[in-house]
């Protein structure tokens, strides 16, 4: 057997259990899953079949159909705001900050990043209460007659995920603006920009590929999440993660809620083709 | 510009406080409600809940499963990534993308998938089918940090070894785990932190022996209450510990 066949071997030995675990686990779900989409329920017994009535009424009956409409408008909503609020932060922390501050600054920005996720969106659920901190200081301030209704509708679910994605976007936007060469703003200076035409028409568009892996993240997790909407939206409008959540929990809808999945799926598979060009997540 | 800049960068650090803050002041709150006016300082919530058993059970299910299966997932992660970075073979490139793949997918649809299947081969909900799902999402984060760490100096360092007669376990061993000493533990401390705060997983795939976010989960349906506080706190100053402490050792080379 020649060396090279032996290398071969000792390599592919080495890369088989990984392989295995992804496959046993991950693909093979992932497929029964598809299949289980195709049945659908009668009375509480699964009966296998191979037609597609789950994803036709996925796109007919309404309440369903609403569930991927508000999941997409949520998240559109989230991604844009986040880097609109992210960048400006990002930004000032790497050019305005003294240098000797900026890891500190950094680290403070997103320090409750690191924090539990459902704690987080329990914490928003406290501010932004009745008798949260928020209200209680609008109306003390006189700047309300009387409490306005945040939590349990949309602005909720919006705020609290906006929380957590302005830290996400600023780490990947930072990471990327602190790998341009100064020199690029200098060269634009020397050659008659003004501050914002520097920021505008060289910085801006230096930092794409932070921004669009940001926001390719920012759309994944917060299109795939449960916990915030559940906390901090309640029951009234229902994004795809509580439709597939409450097919499983009320009725043992395993059809469905695979159906719904595998909608999911889709959506985010779009998205990624959407911006694979941009994407270098190595770089980030 | 100047004050601009500063007020901008206040306002976004209160944004972004503002919940932590909140959740830490009214975690000592001495009343019911964790919501203004402050009544007073007590560690009566504190104390209630670290004498919760059921709390304290969650806690040592959430490190059993926050430190075995990121070991589990860096010792897989380890070896595909030695094996690929060894020798190009057939359908290399695919294999990279399979072992990467579950990191673009849901943790929602991973523990539906997982869930189905367990229910069908007849494994209960638990928490190894629990640590089963955690290596899942975090083989192909420790995979990338790996294959990414080596280059063509540990390619050849891996080579040399190997032409003096190592064996491949030797080589694995004594030459690659430690000149990639550092990426892995970046590796098992990111696996840690997703094992240790994933929920949905944890939530699908345990019945009765829960990890800490699904109790913690579980005391939110009674409402509002400064123990949720207390065990909010906890947690946080447990991660804030935890990343102070990789900002100073870890990362502080690489940084600058």
């Amino acid at each position: 057997m020649s060396i090279e066949r032996q290398e071969k071997r000792q390599g592919a030995a080495l890369v088989a259990p990984a392989l295995l675990w992804t496959l046993g686990f991950f693909v093979i779900p992932f497929a029964a899953m598809v299949m289980m989409s195709l049945a659908h329920l009668e009375g509480r017994e699964i009966v296998q079949g191979h037609d597609l009535g789950n994803y036709l009424r996925i796109f007919t009956d309404p309440s369903l159909r609403r569930g991927i409409f508000v999941s997409l408008e949520i998240t559109a909503v989230v991604t844009v705001v986040s880097v609109l609020l992210a960048w400006p932060l990002a930004w000032i922390i790497a050019t305005r900050v003294p240098a000797r501050w900026r890891r500190m600054a950094l680290l403070l920005a997103v320090l409750p990043f690191w924090t539990s996720y459902v704690v987080r969106s329990y914490s928003w659920a406290l501010v932004l209460g009745e008798k949260g901190v928020v209200m209680n200081a609008l109306v003390g301030l006189g700047l309300l007659a009387e409490p306005v209704q945040i939590m349990a509708t949309r602005s909720a679910t919006i705020i609290g995920f906006v929380h957590f994605f302005v830290m996400l976007l600023t780490l990947t936007i930072y990471s990327n603006l602190i790998q341009l060469s100064p020199n690029y703003a200098r060269a634009a200076e020397d050659l008659g920009a003004s501050k914002w035409q520097v920021i505008r028409l060289v910085i801006l568009p230096l930092t794409l590929p932070g921004v669009m892996t940001g926001a390719f993240l920012t759309f994944v997790l917060c299109i795939g999440d449960y916990i915030t909407p559940q906390i901090l939206g309640g029951n009234n409008e229902l994004t795809l993660p509580q439709l597939i959540m409450l097919q499983l929990g009320r009725r043992g809808d395993f059809p469905m809620a695979s159906a719904l999945s595998v909608v999911l799926m889709v959506i985010v598979t779009l998205a990624y083709a959407a911006c694979a060009r941009w994407l270098k997540m190595e770089r980030v | 510009m100047k004050y601009l800049s500063w007020a901008y960068l206040v306002a976004l650090f209160g944004f972004i406080l503002l919940p932590v803050v909140t959740l830490v002041i009214f975690s000592f709150q001495d009343g019911r409600l964790p919501v203004p006016p402050f009544k007073g300082v007590t560690f009566e919530w504190y104390a209630k809940i670290l004498t919760d058993r059921a709390m304290m059970e969650a806690l040592g299910n959430s490190l059993i499963v926050a430190l075995l299966s990121p070991l589990v997932a860096l010792t897989l992660g380890f070896l595909a990534a030695s094996g690929l970075a060894r020798v190009v073979l057939p359908g290399s490139v695919l294999m990279r993308g399979l072992l990467i793949a579950p990191m673009t997918v849901s943790y929602l649809i991973i523990a539906l998938g997982l869930l189905q299947m367990f229910n069908q081969i007849g494994i209960r909900p638990s928490l190894l089918a629990t640590g089963i799902g955690h290596v899942v999402i975090n083989l192909p984060l420790c995979f990338a940090i790996l294959y990414a760490a080596i280059g063509e100096h540990q390619k050849s360092a891996l080579k040399a070894a190997r032409d003096l007669g190592a064996r491949e376990w030797q080589v694995l061993w004594f030459v690659a785990a430690p000149m990639l000493t550092p990426a892995l533990a970046a590796a098992f401390f990111l696996a840690f932190t997703f094992s240790w705060d994933e929920f949905i997983i944890a939530f699908l795939l345990t019945r009765f022996d829960v990890t800490l976010p699904v109790e913690i989960w579980s005391m939110l349906r009674s409402g509002l209450s400064p123990a949720t506080n207390a065990v909010g706190s906890l947690v946080f100053l447990v991660s804030v510990i935890v990343v102070v402490a990789l900002e100073l050792t870890l990362f502080r080379k690489g940084s600058k």
